[in-house]
């Protein structure tokens, strides 16, 4: 790999201990990848500040107390624990000690304490075509996808290298030509109550990401234009069924103006006919259970958008949940003051909603209650939280969720079926 | 033509193959305090990897499998080497943080189809910079070359 003078200085320990260590893991990293050169990055976000165990906290101290400071502005993922409602983490306390110094050491370093999962929702944001080395399945993909900033699929470790170096190696979808898309999936054959649907962008993202692997998906035929938080619930279920960085949609992302722009001129290999049965069976799949007393309603995974809010303040109007019915939404603290800003959150706490910060309900134990149902209109959320943790869940709309909430049943709307 | 093993992650390792005929996520696959598959969809469910090398198509799954592939170092349940068909960028990072970490290296190497298929689990790998050789029972199956190519790690 050919390095340029200031990156051998760093290697050689000109810049300190932890720079010197950063650059190894960037240098051996962009090796193993086969890259030729490293190339300079704008920003980052870090997935490493969430506790899997003690050699995280190993490593991430390691940096610290080698004097790591990040080079660019770097945002943090969520952690383990809410740190703004502490009475909601139900991990045992060595746990919560763990994740707490963890998120600790990462804010030491110089990162933004902004502890979200949907950077791409914080008033500073990503622009078209910036180099970034972002971490988190969702917020890679919405990145590439939605604003056409360019990161590859990072995770544990190398994020914070990154952020420190401010260097990534030079490959994978940093470059333009890797960013063309490989399959087409058509969704003009659906019928009207699925197409136009909330459930078809979840729904749609957990197949594609099971067909797609790990290329490049372009959708075609949309009926409807999708919204920012349609591409999150379909990028996030894509990047949790399979191993998508990056979609397009034709007439929507902004890489793909049309079907030939997303292909770079070039024609699809394979182009696949999603069919309303692929799209129900993904449903059904996404409901673990349907026995048993409806327990609690989780939102918010990914983290609740502003505009997510908006819709739910109009949904709880007047109504209160059933007593027995734990409501939780989990948002960044940004969007939280946004929400405080507006006065929402007294009628939020009126409904009995309780907002969780900083975490998120599907990593770590915070529901009070887990003995019976627990409705979701997180695609993600239904995908991890039986392995994860053990619930039994139900995916439905929002509207669904809201109104299951008030009866203390689960009610479902069966205008989709 | 050249038909030699691609180190991603150079070192020396010997052990018996542990062959999972599915890949593993080892996020949420592998327990790390005693190097057992626990993967409750898995094949190989219960199989015991820690000091085998670990033989797989390729990886799966979420990027956190490069922290449990290190909590499994820490705690001295790591495969000691990893044998794929095709490259991962996740367990190359596990590999290259522990060995930065912890100064142990977890070499991870990737074989040509037609060698990787003839792995049996058992079989005693003998992993080195520059080579690779398995045997069954005592006796060569095959040996390969690295190819040649800069993989080697300088850290």
């Amino acid at each position: 790999m050919e390095l340029t003078a200031e990156e051998t200085d760093v290697l050689g320990g000109a810049h300190g201990a932890a720079a010197k260590f950063a650059m190894e893991i960037v240098t051996n990293y962009g090796r193993a990848m086969g890259a030729s050169r490293l190339m300079e990055i704008t920003r980052a976000h870090i997935d490493s500040c969430l506790f899997h165990g003690q050699s995280g906290l190993d490593f991430a101290e390691r940096l610290l107390y080698g004097g790591a400071q990040v080079r660019v502005p770097t945002t943090l993922n969520v952690g383990a624990v809410d740190l703004l409602h502490p009475e909601l983490n139900r991990s045992d306390p060595a746990s919560i000690e763990s994740g707490r110094r963890l998120m600790s050491a990462y804010q030491s370093m110089g990162c933004r304490p902004t502890w979200t999962c949907a950077p791409y929702q914080l008033k500073d944001r990503p622009v078209f075509g910036e180099q970034i080395a972002w971490a988190e399945s969702n917020a890679i993909v919405f990145v590439n996808s939605v604003l056409g900033a360019r990161t590859d699929r990072y995770g544990d470790f190398i994020d914070i290298c990154a952020a420190i170096t401010g260097k990534v190696p030079e490959h994978g979808l940093h470059i333009s030509e890797n960013r063309r898309g490989e399959i087409v999936f058509d969704v003009s054959g659906l019928p009207a109550s699925l197409s136009t649907s909330e459930l078809l962008w979840p729904l749609l993202g957990l197949v594609v990401g099971r067909l797609t692997g790990n290329r490049i998906p372009v959708i075609v035929g949309a009926a409807n234009n999708p919204d920012e938080d349609a591409l999150k619930a379909f990028g996030a279920a894509a990047a949790s069924s399979g191993a998508v960085a990056l979609f397009h949609v034709v007439g929507v992302t902004p890489e793909a103006q049309t079907l030939d722009q997303a292909l770079q001129g070039t024609r699809a290999r394979e182009t696949i006919l999603i069919t309303a049965s692929m799209l129900r069976e993904a449903q059904s799949e996404l409901t673990s259970s349907q026995t048993g007393r409806l327990v609690a309603v989780s939102v918010g995974t990914p983290h609740f958008s502003l505009q997510e809010f908006e819709r739910l303040i109009a949904l709880i109007d007047g109504k209160r949940r059933d007593a027995d019915v734990d409501f939780y939404v989990s948002a960044a603290r940004e969007t939280i003051l946004q929400v405080e800003e507006r006065g929402w959150n007294r009628l939020l706490d009126d409904f009995g909603i309780d907002l969780v910060a900083d975490t998120c309900t599907y990593l770590k134990p915070i529901l009070r209650r887990t003995d019976g149902l627990v409705m979701t209109n997180s695609a993600k959320w239904a995908y991890y939280a039986p392995g994860n943790l053990g619930y039994d869940v139900v995916f439905a709309t929002l509207d669904d969720c809201v109104a299951s909430a008030v009866a203390g049943r689960v009610v479902l709307d069966t205008a989709y079926e | 033509m050249n038909d030699g093993f691609q180190p991603l992650v150079a070192g020396s390792a010997t052990g018996p193959a542990a062959v999972l005929t599915e890949p593993l996520s080892l996020w949420g696959g592998l327990d790390p305090d005693t190097g057992t598959v626990i993967d409750a969809h898995h094949p190989q469910r219960g199989s015991v990897i820690a000091g085998s090398v670990l033989v797989m198509p390729f990886g799966r799954g979420s990027s956190s499998s490069a922290s449990t592939l290190l909590e499994a170092v820490r705690l001295r349940t790591h495969p000691t080497a990893i044998v794929l068909a095709e490259p991962d960028d996740i367990l190359v990072l596990g590999a290259i943080v522990a060995k930065a970490l912890y100064s142990i290296t977890v070499p991870v190497v990737v074989l040509p189809r037609s060698a990787y298929d003839l792995i049996h689990t058992s079989d005693e790998l003998v992993i080195a910079a520059d080579r690779l050789a398995i045997s069954r029972a005592g006796r060569g199956v095959v040996s390969l070359r690295a190819r040649n190519r800069d993989a080697g790690l300088t850290a």
